[in-house]
């Protein structure tokens, strides 16, 4: 290593791992830069690091450590899934686990200091390494976050996080990161105390600000990891006094067990017992703190590998992995980019398509008929963006500037314009033919039409259109700026071109996209009918609207079914299963469609009215039923079949008509892969994400026994639970799974 | 702002110099497109010459000291005073008055009038005030120039005040309202019930913004962070101070700082001299912790501009009916150009976008400079606003150009000190900019002048002098 100018640096480099030893005119600058050069925590990284450590200590020279990562946009973005998914059996994950744990522990016992430098995600394994260094410095920019998502994936963190994390940022605090796995911005991980200072992000300089904001990272960070190590700098925080309080209050046993219960119960009650490892991660912190260290890491480690090996946990990272599956455009780059975005119809949906599209850089128009149904879109606009400038996670400038990219108007000028027009008019082939026309008559030749519809089948919406190649479904779902699926809907006229333009609005949009043929319903809207229909069967059997959503959240619904309803509106949903109805004949039978009509009649068209199964007011929480409900329930009252009226039955009947359909869908073509139809389900549905969507479930449950199901109830009600083809082959050869 | 002085046809033994005004000003860029036509004295057809006649200021003062009990229309009034006894120029002939002023007093808000009137100007000449942060008297400066070029003036007047010992701090919002609605308020009943909502949050004051409105970031924050961005030690900024300081000691021992009047302070004694210069260590100036970025930044107290009060004035005419009144310019104000950028990452990086603009527009290069004025709102600005400017990269990547302008040689760069030193009135600094580099370039024999600040909000701009 040679020393040629003021800042030359000596450098080692493995696949992993660079190593970086700066020097300063011959005289060895005393920090260690190790930077990593992957973004997960593999065993071959592993491997390498702790021989890069056993260096260091080794080396009199090097006094302290700089971790720091050279891939843009994240520090560690945490361990790497393959290498779990590999282990076969509980104690080979567990073993994993417990390399970690020693890893880490080794950088937490080390004499010299070191220093974690995080930019960018810094996630599950990768936080568990930050704070297993002594001291943390961290961008103070959007793009870092800090986060231990394991318990979306089922898991909880496995190397160390759950034991030294409570030491660091108190045990609610602890908790509340652990059980949520929420992404915590770096200004409010300072406030935590997770990281100890920040460093903000620079403008350019004589290189780009990205690069030129690393650097400057890593140049504070020497100069702490250079402080630490002479005793300049502590690495001891000053606590405030509630943290003070707190850590106090924790220390007596009593008070312990008290939070335990709280957040267990709580936990409890949150996932009805569906997913074991927020439960697991409490028992591994109590292991910690109340029996000691040993039996901490131990708990730790054991717990890790038995949750890696849930059905839950794979269902989860099933869902991870199609996730980025569907973060992903198929069809290509579209030619044209999308830069102005027109959106027909302010209501609830056509405005927050409009939300979800003006802070995400793109011109948009909102265009409405009236006045009034103009201002209220607007202001739904400004009020979602406006909430998170009370969340702090955007400032006042930035929502007025982001909202400069909005027009609202009642008149088609600008159309002229457009890359791409989104209709969210009222559901209604006529309204959706006449606006198909006028838009037609202003918009360019390359614009791209989308139609946001539930159920029209949008070769039908295509059929007054000139260019039928331009015409596609985009199905948003309500709350548009809280859901993440967004279901895109090809017809046999709709071209490859037009395909890729609207799902590259919809990832910019931050959607999660499933692309979908043409067809009845869709794939989403059809896979519920059959559900609701069954749902409307149960209530005229006499079960009431709580129990039935008792019933279907206790399977792992967030949503009841008898509110879902509600949510939806009663006429929606009639609408619907008399389209569905019409197209699929008796395999949506099974309750009475009048019910629902009778309903409508009455006003009780669900939440937006304030009446349906239940009754909603402002400001009460504890909505009670509709007791004008008895009477038309009284009048469609069938006898309940008690061969299959159990609880579990119940269930059965719900979700395995679901599934059918679903099955259906795939069979049929409409789903191009089990994967889409499984994040379908559950980002647009709410399907029970610990059985990871239909076809993971049916992987799981077992077609057979699935097909078995449908055959019992197929004796007692009919051709409504026939099993598809499609079921019946997987039934009949035990090897054949929808996901490998 | 960038000021461009141009220079003193020895010839006629008729000393002149010439000055150009660059920076962002987007709406009068047409009226000064016309380019010119020879590089000798960018005399532009069918455009007036304008000149400054002179220019004065009041000493700069820290915050909190001699100033302290005035308010900002009475520094004003003494800036004006002072020019009208150096010039002694007819207050009739003044045809408009313009100044500029960054924090408002509420109750002189067209702050020009209220002095011009105090100063014994004439009731009938009209007066407006301009803000345009830190380069406001730029702004007025250039305003004049408009009036003049544009043949509705001949002489203007044009200058910049800042009271920083005293700032408007508000009731808060809650609170204004309340006292609002209690004017409307009719009986003692519906009084006493807006009277018992107020609480004791509503008493918590609202004080001036320090920081950028559209970043909630203050300019030392930024400025910490520019010169991070391009690497300026926080050696470097201390010695750059250092400099300013001593040079500007230097200048004023010398007796260069011509411009400064003396001002008699009512129930104190005159103040003749700015009171902020204090050349100190290095050794020293090491011991400060850092201002803003805490605990490693780089911008400290003594590599930063102070809180000062001040005042300025100048006299522009065009060049005939100065040279017609029988005064000898001290320099032309030749062009001027604003530029604005990215409030974030380049508020203080307006020089740096100026300067090629407005010597492209004049026709003329670097080289042909021989004097720089920039305004030193931080060490680690100047350095990395020179450090810009000398690099290629940057002006590929961020200005559009194929190569570097080149950084100003320090010899002919803020040879009297500057802002650092001087202290930095926000709207009087433009003026001081002006005066300096005209005066500067009659003592070097030079011929070209330029002046250029940064200003919050993105805005830098240039000016050129005599």
């Amino acid at each position: 290593m040679s020393c040629g100018g003021m800042w030359c640096r000596g450098e080692l480099c493995r696949v992993g791992l660079r190593v970086k030893l700066p020097c300063l005119l011959g005289s060895w600058f005393m920090v260690l830069i190790c930077c990593f050069q992957v973004n997960t925590l593999s065993k071959q990284l592993s491997s390498e690091f702790t021989d890069i450590m056993n260096e260091i200590w080794a080396n009199e020279a090097v006094k302290s450590a700089v971790l720091i990562s050279s891939k843009p946009g994240s520090f560690i973005a945490g361990a790497d899934l393959d290498m779990i998914e590999a282990c076969k059996t509980s104690q080979e994950v567990a073993q994993l686990s417990q390399e970690g744990q020693k890893m880490l522990e080794k950088i937490e016992q080390s004499p010299k200091p070191v220093v974690a430098a995080i930019s960018g995600s810094c996630l599950g394994g990768g936080l568990e390494l930050a704070i297993a260094c002594h001291y943390r410095i961290a961008t103070k920019e959007k793009k870092t976050v800090l986060a231990t998502p394991e318990v979306l994936l089922g898991l909880l963190p496995g190397a160390g996080g759950t034991q030294r994390l409570p030491k660091m940022v108190g045990l609610p605090a602890a908790f509340d990161i652990m059980l949520t796995g929420r992404n915590i911005r770096a200004d409010r991980a300072k406030k935590m105390g997770l990281v100890d200072q920040l460093v903000d992000p620079l403008g350019p300089g004589v290189k780009s600000p990205e690069a030129r904001t690393i650097e400057y990272l890593e140049e504070v960070a020497i100069d702490f990891a250079r402080g630490l190590a002479n005793r300049t700098v502590s690495a001891k925080r000053s606590k405030g006094l509630m943290q003070k309080l707190t850590d106090y209050a924790m220390a007596v046993p009593f008070v312990r067990q008290q939070v335990y219960k709280t957040v267990e119960n709580k936990v409890r009650k949150q996932t009805k017992g569906l997913y074991p490892a927020p439960l697991k991660i409490i028992e591994t912190v109590k292991a910690g703190l109340d029996q000691g260290h040993d039996a901490g890491y131990l708990a730790e480690s054991q717990n890790f590998g038995q949750l890696a090996v849930t059905k839950e946990s794979k269902a989860l990272l099933g869902l991870y992995r199609g996730q980025v599956y569907c973060k992903k455009n198929k069809f290509g780059t579209p030619q044209q980019e999308v830069k102005t975005l027109a959106v027909l119809g302010a209501g609830l949906m056509g405005a927050g398509i409009a939300q979800v599209s003006v802070d995400k850089g793109l011109k948009t128009i909102l265009k409405d008929t009236a006045q009034q149904g103009l201002d209220r879109g607007q202001q739904q606009v400004f009020k979602g963006l406006n909430s998170k400038v009370k969340k702090k996670s955007l400032t006042s400038f930035e929502r007025d500037s982001i909202l400069s990219n909005l027009t609202g108007q009642l008149d088609y000028k600008g159309f002229e314009k457009a890359d791409m027009v989104i209709e969210a008019v009222f559901e209604d082939i006529n309204i959706k033919h006449k606006v198909l026309k006028e838009v037609e008559a202003v918009i360019p030749a390359h614009c791209v039409f989308a139609s946001n519809t539930s159920a029209l089948p949008i070769s039908q919406i295509a059929a007054v259109s000139k260019r039928p190649e331009k015409v596609i479904g985009m199905h948003y779902f309500s709350p548009v700026d809280r859901m993440q699926l967004l279901e895109i809907i090809t017809t046999d006229k709709t071209s490859q071109d037009t395909a890729a333009s609207a799902v590259a609005v919809g990832l910019k949009q931050g959607k999660i996209v499933i692309v979908v043929k043409d067809g009845p319903g869709f794939y989403t809207t059809r896979c519920l009918g059959p559900m609701l229909a069954e749902v409307v069967r149960v209530l005229q059997e006499g079960t009431d609207p709580k129990k039935i959503d008792a019933i279907s959240t206790a399977f792992g619904f967030p949503v009841g079914a008898a509110t879902l309803i509600d949510e939806v509106g009663v006429d929606v949903a009639t609408h619907v299963a008399e389209d569905l109805g019409k197209a699929f004949g008796e395999r949506f039978g099974g309750g009475s469609i009048e019910l629902f009509k009778l309903m409508v009649e009455k006003g009780f068209l669900g939440r937006k009215a304030g009446k349906g199964f239940y009754i909603y007011q402002e400001g009460v929480k504890n909505r009670s039923v509709n007791s004008g409900m008895d009477e038309i329930l009284a009048r469609f009252k069938l006898p309940a079949k008690p061969e299959v009226c159990t609880d579990e039955d119940i269930q059965m009947r719900l979700v395995t008509r679901f599934v059918n359909e679903a099955a259906m869908c795939l069979q049929e073509g409409i789903l191009s892969s089990p994967v889409e139809g499984d994040i379908g389900a559950v980002f647009g549905l709410g399907f029970p994400p610990c059985l990871g969507g239909p076809f993971r479930y049916v992987d799981s449950y077992g077609a057979k026994q699935l097909v078995d199901k449908l055959r019992k109830y197929e004796a007692v009600y009919g051709s409504q639970f026939t099993p598809c083809q499609l079921l019946l082959d997987y039934a009949n050869n035990p090897s054949k799974k929808f996901h490998q | 702002p960038t000021l461009l002085l141009t220079y003193v046809p020895k010839e006629n033994n008729f000393p002149r110099s010439f000055f150009k005004l660059a920076g962002s000003l987007v709406n009068i860029t047409s009226l000064l497109a016309v380019q010119p036509k020879s590089k000798k004295t960018l005399t532009k057809s069918g455009v007036k010459n304008i000149v400054v006649v002179e220019g004065v200021r009041i000493p700069f003062l820290q915050s909190g000291t001699s100033y302290a009990d005035l308010m900002p229309h009475d520094l004003a009034r003494a800036a004006l005073q002072g020019l009208l006894n150096r010039t002694s120029v007819p207050r009739e002939v003044v045809d408009y008055i313009v100044y500029g002023t960054v924090i408002q007093e509420v109750k002189t808000s067209n702050v020009a009038r209220e002095a011009a009137l105090g100063a014994g100007f004439s009731d009938k000449t009209p007066a407006h005030t301009v803000t345009m942060a830190c380069i406001s008297s730029n702004q007025a400066m250039t305003t004049g120039v408009g009036m003049i070029a544009a043949g509705q003036c001949d002489v203007v007047v044009a200058g910049g005040v800042e009271l920083m010992s005293d700032v408007p701090i508000r009731h808060s919002r809650k609170m204004r309202k309340t006292m609002l609605t209690l004017n409307r308020a009719k009986t003692l009943g519906q009084k006493l019930s807006l009277l018992s909502k107020i609480r004791p949050d509503y008493f918590a004051p609202e004080l001036p913004a320090v920081a950028e409105f559209s970043t909630s970031e203050t300019m030392g924050h930024s400025a910490d962070r520019l010169a991070a961005a391009f690497a300026v030690s926080r050696l470097e900024q201390d010695e750059y101070a250092l400099r300013s300081h001593t040079l500007a000691k230097k200048a004023q021992d010398g007796g260069l700082l011509l411009d400064v009047v003396p001002f008699k302070v009512p129930g104190k004694d005159t103040v003749t001299k700015d009171n902020g210069i204090r050349p100190s260590s290095m050794e020293q100036m090491g011991k400060l912790k850092p201002a803003f970025v805490k605990p490693y930044g780089t911008v400290t107290a003594a590599n930063s501009s102070f809180l000062t009060d001040g005042a300025s004035a100048v006299l522009l005419m065009s060049e005939e009916k100065a040279l017609a009144m029988g005064y000898k310019p001290k320099a032309y104000l030749r062009d001027f150009v604003y530029v604005s950028q990215d409030p974030k990452d380049q508020l203080l990086l307006g020089p740096t976008y100026a300067t090629p603009k407005v010597l492209e527009k004049a026709g003329l290069t670097m080289a042909d400079i021989d004097v720089f004025e920039f305004h030193e709102a931080f060490a680690g600005q100047i350095l990395a606003n020179l450090k810009a400017m000398d690099s290629d990269w940057f002006a590929q990547n961020y200005m559009g150009r194929k190569s570097k302008v080149g950084a100003p040689p320090l010899e002919k760069f803020n040879t009297w000190g500057g802002s650092l030193s001087l202290g930095h009135p926000f709207a009087a600094t433009g003026c001081r900019l002006v005066m300096t580099t005209a005066h500067s370039l009659k003592k070097e024999g030079g011929q070209y002048g330029l002046v250029a600040a940064c200003a919050a909000g993105g805005l830098p701009k240039c000016v050129l002098g005599p």
